[in-house]
This record gives structure tokens, C-alpha cells and sequence, in this order.
């Protein structure tokens, strides 16, 4: 045992064994820390961009679905309202918003002075851009609708200025308000005094969610309800036309096609309009549906098709995993107890596939409904007041759409608009994630494993 | 609504066909279904096919082509004196359809009758006060020809719904009474039912093939006027981007192909390492309960709208980087810029990068890991050495088809990068790209006569040309790669 050393090692081996670690393996070893690091990080690097993205949104687009308003007595008084003292509507409809328009600022008016509100330097043209120019036409509707409201004094619940609405939400200050000529720090302070005195409050803002788009100058009036309403009417174009087809499609494709140069075809030609971009899709609507075939413009059916176009690749693929799951041996059976082809596929093989085709074509519907580019190339950028008809007349008549929406009120000038299309983007993002659920929770509730 | 009437009709048509057609069958074999070749319910089905598709068929058909087929024949008849060039025409087509329409609903509305919108010729003053009733305004002076051609247009138009309507209605019914005819026990309806089945899957998956075909026609012919009004070489060569409303715009194509592929350069700097090493994490470090939370939180990227990248870009990222970057290292002021475009659109594709490679990590067999880590490599060096070139391929064509992805985007650099077309280093600058050039020029008040709105055809056509050269590239080669293991 002389030859041995201390520690058990034969003279003239070097000095290393796996349980101590050499300079290498510890070099081997920190790379593989390092290298695992990395992954990590870009996996938090995917989720934090995820949540920033979300907050940031979220955070500057909650505040879309709360409205300031101001409660305050308005007279209605009957000679400038009715001239010709009949209350008959159709008379009534030849005064304009322009005579309303002082009603509303004599009223704030008189509340300032029943309340002996002071504030040093308001100026009486102030009182007029308190609140919403919204409010003298939604006054003027609201006495055309009941012509025998005139001469009373009515409780109203007038829109307030977006910049008041602002204020109220803190997106607009004291300092920049000086800065800004659409405000006054005084107009604010007013804001502050009536607040206090009960009559400005802050409500969830239905309006939003129905409303129609509004002017430049209106950012408090601006609503989703035509964008909505036409984002409807595409997708049910693009669910009673892609659906059949893409399913009629994938059949023929999975079940009956033979191996020729046609298939062929046809497969690369699905396979390559699934990575076209988007905005090609626009160039054909443009030019196939609206410059040849002489559809409208700005209409649901236009943009129905062209996403109906650019939805069957998805629908396609997802039909076409559907029925390749399910096992030959029910198509075996089918055809051993005599039926035809066509029968074993339409009675037994496609209902059994259909809940994989609905979950396909439920994300095919989700991804249309967030399309904007080829939106904006036919026209759906029009600035559209006018709720469409019901259908079937409703598909050819102007609408717009959320996301195109969305981008509208990005290329407006005025900051409250930035508010509103985050707003919208969340209504946007509500209704992604509703059909996303319905699709997980088909799959989990109808998928057979075979 | 006629059409929706005629459709109507022949649908009622052939429902009817559906039970004359399946009790003529049933009665001709003395009421046992057993006596017929097929189940009842396929001689009414018969009916149905036979009645309604070649009257659909010429229903769609001439939806389709009778707009053009009227255009061309008024736009003919007008002489050569009121519209002079090509230009000119179709901006009077544009007020003869005007007139036509505003007459129809003027008679819809019961405003004119309609022996006095036809007879209204001659006064051109009462036409106009006519229309202006209803809220259709006419353009600056409207000519006796035009008036003409607008109730030729009308003519033209009742004529051919009158046509369309006999006709539709004339091989609806013929298919009927063929059906009801041919339907007796020996028949064999099932087999011609199928027959039309077949051919309606053929219709539908052909429709994929039309979809192309469409694609192309739809630019090649506007790009080819493009090029007889825009030399060729100066837009694939020109180096400035300049469109003017009076002509002599320079519209070259190299300031936007460089702010597009600067832009998607980033976007891919960005991207690709963060996927991939997210997809080698998930694929062969991660925990399942990890993968499990971390896999749909990345791929809820994939599912987001781009406009809602590109709203972020443009309140969010674009400010902060202009606060924080640009303005205290001096590159410049500018909200959108290549930088903001670029990394918003890399977090667009990290799922994109990500469980494409996570695909390909998980199709490279188990058993080249297993050799490896058993003669000693440790997990890293296992993917790197062996994992990695494995999946090179594939990775390679996720690669591609993300690249395919950025260089079409259109929302995010619509918002994030700017309109500005030039030729510039700094990240930090406002650029723009093809996409954005096409919304700007397809978009607002477009002249399809005039090469600044054509030119968006050709950028069109080029990014396809592009995208789709990137896509078959890639596809070859991830198929290639995929043959190789299974």
C-alpha cells in the first residue's frame, strides 16, 4: 500500500474524478447554466411582452367604458322650441342644434348660480364648452321624441366635454389644460365645484358600446355600435360561405381526391394563400369585387368575402385534421354494411369530425374578426354615422368595422380618440376571447379520442 | 329586392321537386320503397340538384358579368367628343351610373313614375332638381349625352333582369320536369345524386385554385397599365419616392424595399433567438407543469390582432423609446421609427419562430439525444452538437416563413414606422414601407387612371411575388427535412 496515496489515487494519475470537478467540467458546467439561462429568459421575455402589451392596453382603455356626465335641470322653453305652439314634430324639426345649443349653457348657468359657485375669470364662453356639443342634439332627439316635454324643465343627463371627461378620468391636469386652447383651468376648477355639489357624475358608458362613430371634435360622443354592427354582418358572410366550403373542400381533398396533378394543385395552392399577406387579399377585393363586379364600397359583403377568402386556408387545414382523426375502421364498417362512399362519408365520418371543424372554424372567424388591412383598402375606412339595414339589404349598405375602427380614431388628432380605441381593442379582445373559450371548451367537451 | 325573389322562387321550385320527384318514384314501384334502386328520399334530392344548380349557376354567372357587359356597351355609345381619353370616360361612366341609380330610387321611392323617368330626356335642370330631392348630387355640368347614356344604362339593365329572370326561371323549370320525369323505380338516382355531390366538392376545393388566379389577374392587368404609364426600370431602380397629384412623381420601389426589410431584419433579430431558445427551453428543459402555462401564454401572441400591435407601437412603444433611446442619444425625434416597428413586430413572431421550432425540436428522434448524452455530452452541448443541426433545416424554413410574415405586415408599420420613404441607417428614423405605400395610395379618394394609385398594384404585385417566392422556399425545404425522419 505504499504506492497508494493519501487519498486512495494510484501514483501517477492526475488529480481529477467525478466528484471533484475540473477547471473544464466546471467551464462544461457553467455553460449549460448559462445555456439554460437563456432559454429561460427568452421564455419570461415572450410572457412579460405579453403582459406589458396586455396592461398597456388595458391600462389606458378601461377608463373608454366610464362616461362623465352632468345632471342639471334644462328648461325647454316653448317659443324658441315650437314656434308655431302645435308641438307637431314635423314643425318642430326645422330647429336646428344651433337653438338648443344655449339652452344647455343657460342651464349649466343657472345651476352655477343657484349653487353661488365663484370662480375668478370664467367667462360665460366657457360654460359652452363644458359640455359635450353631443348634448344639444341628443336634447333636440330626446324633444322630438316626446314633442310634449316642451315647456317643462327637464332632468337631464348631458354628455360632458372630452376634455372635462378627461379631467374627471385625470388624463387631463391643471398644468396641461393651460397649455391646451380646447380647455380653460377655469372650466376645470368649475368641474371640481360641480362635482362637489353632486351634479357631475361619472356612469358605466352604454354608449360607447352602441353609439355611432362621432366627428373629430366629439371624442366623448364616439361609439362602436355601426363598427360592431358591421363586424357582425361580415362574419356571418364569412360563416354561411366559408364554413360550407371549406368543409365541401377538405371532404374532397381528404376522402375522394385522386393522386394527380390537380390535387397537387390544389393542395400547394391552400397551403400558399394560408401565408399571402393580408393586405393582398385587400388588392383582390378591391379590384375583383368592387371594380369589376361593382359591389359598394364600405359594405359588410365586400369585406365578408375577401375574409371569407382569406379564412378557408384555416378552415381548410383544421376540417382536413378533423377527418383525418377519425380512424378508418368507421369507414370500413359504414361501406361493409353496403353503404356507398359518399354515404359512409356524409352519415358517419363527417358528424363524427365536426367538432374539430367547428373549433377550426370558430379560430378561422376569430382571426377574420381582428383583420384590418385588406379592410381598409375596400373602403370600410369611411367615416359611417348610419346603422346598415337588417340584412339581407344590410350587407350592401356602409359599415365599418372594430378593428378598422380602431385605426380610424389612431389617425385623429385629438388624445381623448387614443382613450376610445384602446376601449374598443378591449371590446375587441372580449369577443377574441369569448370564441377562443367556446372553441377550447367544444374540444374538451366533444373530442373523442380513438 | 327581384333577385332575392327569382332565388326565391327556384328554391320554392325545387323544394316542391323534392316531394313530386320522390312520390312519382314511390308510386311507380306501387308505394314499396324496397322496389326502388335507391331510398326514396335520393329521387327527391335529384329534384332538388336539377332544379336549382343550373339556374344558380347562371344566377351567379351573371351577377358577375353583367355590370362589366353594360359598362362596356354604354361606355362604347359614348362619342368620342364628351370623353375624350380613358380618364375622362370613366369619370363620366362614374356620373352615368349616378344619374341611373338616382333615377331608380327616385322611381323606388315613388317620386317619378316610371313612364316620366324614362321620358325626363330632355331637361336636364329637372333632372337635377329631381335628384337633389332625394340627396343625390350631380357633378359640375351634366351633357345631354350623358343623361342618354344614363337611360340607356337603366334600359339596358331592366332588359337584362327581365332576361335573367325568364331564363333562370326556364332552366329551373326544365330541370324540374326532367327530374319528375326520369324519376321511376329503375332509375338509379342515387348515383346521379352522388354524381352532383362529387362535383360541388370539385367546385369547392377548385375554389382555392380561383382564389390565385384571381389574386394575380386582379394586379397583373393594373400593373401592366401601370408600366405603359411608369417606366419599368425607374420604379425597380428609382431611388426616390416622391408621389405628386399634378404627375412627374418619382415612384421608385428601392426607399420602401429597404424600409421593409430593414424593419423585418429587426423584427427577425428580435424574434429569432427569443423563439428558438424559448422553443429549446419548453421542448427540452422545461417542466410539463412549465410547458403546460408557458406554451399558450407565448402562443396568446400568436392569437392578438396586429392592430392591436400596432396600437401599441404607437401609444406605447414608439414614446417610450423616443423618451428613453432616441432623444438622449441624440438619433433623432421621431415616435415611429424602424426601431418601434421592428421590435413590435418581433414580439409579433416570437410564437410564430417559436412553436414552429418547437415542432421540429420534437420530430428530431430521441435516440440522437440518447447517443449523445451517453457518451458523455451534457444537455446543452447535446443541443447544440446534435438537436440543432438535426432540426437545421426545419428551423431554417420557420425561419423563412416568419421573414415571409414581416415583410407583409401592414398594420404594425402602418402605425409604428412612419410614412416617410428613405434611404437612411438610423434605426431610430421614421421609414416606410411597401405595405404602408399601398394603404396610403389605395385608400381616400383613389383615380384608377392615374400611375400614382396604379403603382400600388405593382408594389402589390412585387410583395407578392416576394412573400410567395419566401413561402414555396420554405415549405420545400421543411418538407425536405421532414422526409428525413419520417
Amino acid at each position: 500500500m505504499t504506492d497508494a496515496q493519501a487519498d486512495g489515487r494510484p501514483e501517477g494519475r492526475p488529480a481529477n474524478s467525478i466528484l471533484t470537478p475540473t477547471r473544464r467540467m466546471k467551464r462544461r458546467k457553467a455553460a449549460e447554466k448559462r445555456f439554460k439561462l437563456y432559454g429561460m429568459i427568452a421564455v419570461t421575455v415572450g410572457i412579460l411582452a405579453l403582459v406589458f402589451l396586455l396592461t398597456s392596453i388595458l391600462g389606458r382603455g378601461l377608463s373608454a367604458f366610464e362616461q362623465t356626465m352632468v345632471e342639471i335641470p334644462v328648461e325647454l322653453p316653448a317659443e324658441t322650441l315650437d314656434p308655431e305652439g302645435n308641438r307637431d314634430p314635423a314643425e318642430m324639426q326645422r330647429v336646428t342644434t344651433f337653438s338648443y345649443a344655449p339652452l344647455v349653457a343657460d342651464a349649466l348657468a343657472d345651476v352655477i348660480a343657484a349653487e353661488a359657485i365663484e370662480i375668478e375669470g370664467l367667462e360665460p364662453s366657457d360654460l359652452g364648452g363644458f359640455i359635450s356639443q353631443e348634448a344639444a342634439a341628443q336634447l333636440r332627439n330626446f324633444v322630438l321624441a316626446n314633442p310634449e316635454a316642451v315647456g317643462t324643465t327637464l332632468e337631464a343627463e348631458l354628455l360632458a366635454g372630452g376634455r372635462i371627461d378627461g379631467y374627471m378620468k385625470g388624463r387631463v391636469t391643471m398644468e396641461t389644460a393651460a397649455l391646451d386652447s380646447n380647455v380653460s383651468v377655469e372650466q376645470l376648477r368649475l368641474a371640481d365645484a360641480l362635482e362637489e355639489a353632486g351634479y357631475l357624475k361619472t356612469s358605466f358608458n352604454w354608449d360607447f358600446i352602441t353609439a355611432p362613430d362621432a366627428s373629430d371634435q366629439r371624442p366623448e360622443a364616439a361609439g362602436l355600435g355601426v363598427a360592431i354592427l358591421g363586424s357582425f354582418y361580415m362574419m356571418i358572410v364569412v360563416l354561411v360561405l366559408a364554413l360550407p366550403i371549406g368543409v365541401a373542400a377538405s371532404i374532397y381533398l381528404e376522402e375522394f381526391a385522386p393522386k394527380n396533378r390537380l390535387t397537387d394543385i390544389i393542395e400547394v395552392n391552400i397551403s400558399n394563400l394560408a401565408a399571402v399577406p393580408s393586405i393582398v387579399f385587400g388588392i383582390l377585393g378591391l379590384a375583383i369585387f368592387i371594380n369589376f363586379m361593382g359591389l359598394p364600397q364600405s359594405a359588410p359583403i365586400v369585406g365578408g368575402l375577401v375574409l371569407t377568402l382569406m379564412t378557408l386556408p384555416t378552415i381548410i387545414i383544421a376540417t382536413r385534421a378533423a377527418l383525418k382523426a377519425v380512424p378508418p375502421s368507421i369507414r370500413d364498417a359504414a361501406l361493409g354494411v353496403g353503404a356507398s362512399k359518399m354515404q359512409s362519408v356524409f352519415h358517419h365520418v363527417l358528424p363524427l369530425a365536426m367538432p374539430g371543424i367547428l373549433t377550426g372554424t370558430i379560430i378561422g372567424l376569430a382571426q377574420a374578426l381582428g383583420e384590418t388591412a385588406p379592410l381598409l383598402l375596400i373602403g370600410m375606412v369611411a367615416f359611417v354615422r348610419e346603422y346598415p339595414d337588417a340584412p339581407p339589404e344590410g350587407f350592401f349598405d356602409p359599415a365599418s368595422a372594430l378593428p378598422v375602427q380602431v385605426y380610424n380614431w389612431t389617425q385623429r388628432a385629438d388624445p381623448a380618440f387614443v382613450e376610445r380605441a384602446s376601449g374598443a381593442i378591449i371590446v375587441l379582445l372580449v369577443f377574441l376571447v369569448l370564441m377562443n373559450t367556446v372553441a377550447v371548451i367544444l374540444r374538451r367537451r366533444l373530442e373523442r379520442r380513438w | 329586392m327581384p333577385l332575392l325573389w327569382l332565388v326565391l322562387t327556384v328554391l320554392a321550385l325545387a323544394a316542391a321537386g323534392f316531394f313530386v320527384a320522390r312520390q312519382r318514384a314511390l308510386a311507380s314501384a306501387g308505394g314499396e320503397a324496397r322496389k326502388l334502386h335507391s331510398l326514396p328520399s335520393y329521387y327527391g334530392f335529384n329534384a332538388v340538384i336539377l332544379t336549382i344548380a343550373p339556374a344558380m349557376a347562371l344566377i351567379a354567372i351573371w351577377a358577375m358579368a353583367e355590370p362589366t357587359l353594360i359598362e362596356w356597351r354604354v361606355s362604347g355609345a359614348i362619342p368620342e367628343s364628351v370623353a375624350a381619353d380613358p380618364g375622362a370616360r370613366s369619370l363620366i361612366m362614374a356620373d352615368v351610373r349616378r344619374i341611373a341609380e338616382g333615377l331608380n330610387t327616385a322611381v323606388e321611392q315613388g317620386a317619378l313614375t316610371a313612364e316620366q323617368a324614362r321620358d325626363i330626356g330632355g331637361n336636364i335642370a329637372e333632372v337635377r332638381a329631381q335628384l337633389a330631392e332625394l340627396g343625390i348630387l350631380l357633378g359640375s355640368d351634366v351633357q345631354p349625352e350623358v343623361l342618354e347614356a344614363a337611360q340607356s344604362y337603366r334600359a339596358l339593365g331592366t332588359t337584362g333582369n327581365t332576361a335573367l329572370t325568364v331564363l333562370a326561371l326556364l332552366l329551373a323549370i326544365g330541370g324540374f320536369a326532367i327530374a319528375v320525369m326520369k324519376s321511376d323505380s329503375d332509375f338509379r338516382a342515387r348515383n346521379s345524386v352522388e354524381r352532383g355531390v362529387l362535383t360541388i366538392l370539385v367546385a369547392a376545393a377548385s375554389i382555392a385554385i380561383l382564389t390565385t388566379v384571381g389574386i394575380v389577374l386582379s394586379m397583373v392587368f393594373e400593373t401592366w397599365s401601370f408600366f405603359g404609364m411608369y417606366s419599368w426600370t425607374e420604379f425597380f431602380f428609382g431611388l426616390e419616392w416622391a408621389p405628386q397629384f399634378h404627375g412627374g412623381s418619382e415612384l421608385g420601389l428601392l426607399p420602401l424595399l429597404w424600409g421593409t426589410l430593414y424593419i423585418s431584419f429587426i423584427a427577425l433579430l428580435f424574434s429569432v433567438p427569443v423563439g428558438l431558445f424559448a422553443a429549446i427551453y419548453l421542448a427540452e428543459y422545461a417542466g410539463r407543469k412549465t410547458r403546460a402555462i408557458a406554451k399558450p401564454m407565448i402562443e396568446i401572441l400568436a392569437g392578438i390582432p396586429t392592430i392591436v400591435y400596432g396600437l401599441f407601437a404607437l401609444i406605447t412603444v414608439g414614446p417610450l423609446l423616443r423618451d428613453y433611446f432616441a432623444e438622449p442619444l441624440g438619433f433623432g425625434t421621431s415616435a415611429s421609427s424602424v426601431m418601434t416597428a421592428g421590435l413590435v413586430m418581433g414580439i409579433m413572431l416570437i410564437p410564430f419562430v417559436s412553436s414552429l421550432s418547437d415542432d421540429i425540436i420534437g420530430a428530431v428522434p430521441q435516440s440522437l439525444r440518447d447517443g449523445s448524452l451517453g457518451v458523455g455530452a451534457t444537455k446543452s452541448e447535446t443541443i447544440k452538437k446534435v438537436v440543432l443541426p438535426a432540426a437545421l433545416p426545419g428551423i431554417v424554413g420557420a425561419v423563412l416563413l416568419a421573414a415571409s410574415r414581416a415583410i407583409g405586415e401592414t398594420m404594425i408599420v402602418v402605425l409604428g414606422a412612419g410614412a416617410s420613404a428613405q434611404l437612411d441607417l438610423n434605426p431610430f428614423e421614421a421609414m416606410t414601407t411597401v405595405t404602408v405605400k399601398i394603404v396610403g395610395q389605395l385608400t381616400g379618394d383613389t383615380d384608377f387612371s392615374s400611375a400614382e394609385t396604379l403603382v400600388a398594384f405593382a408594389l402589390g404585385f412585387t410583395l407578392f411575388v416576394i412573400t410567395l417566392g419566401l413561402n414555396v422556399l420554405a415549405l420545400y425545404i421543411v418538407r425536405r427535412y421532414r422526409e428525413q425522419y419520417e
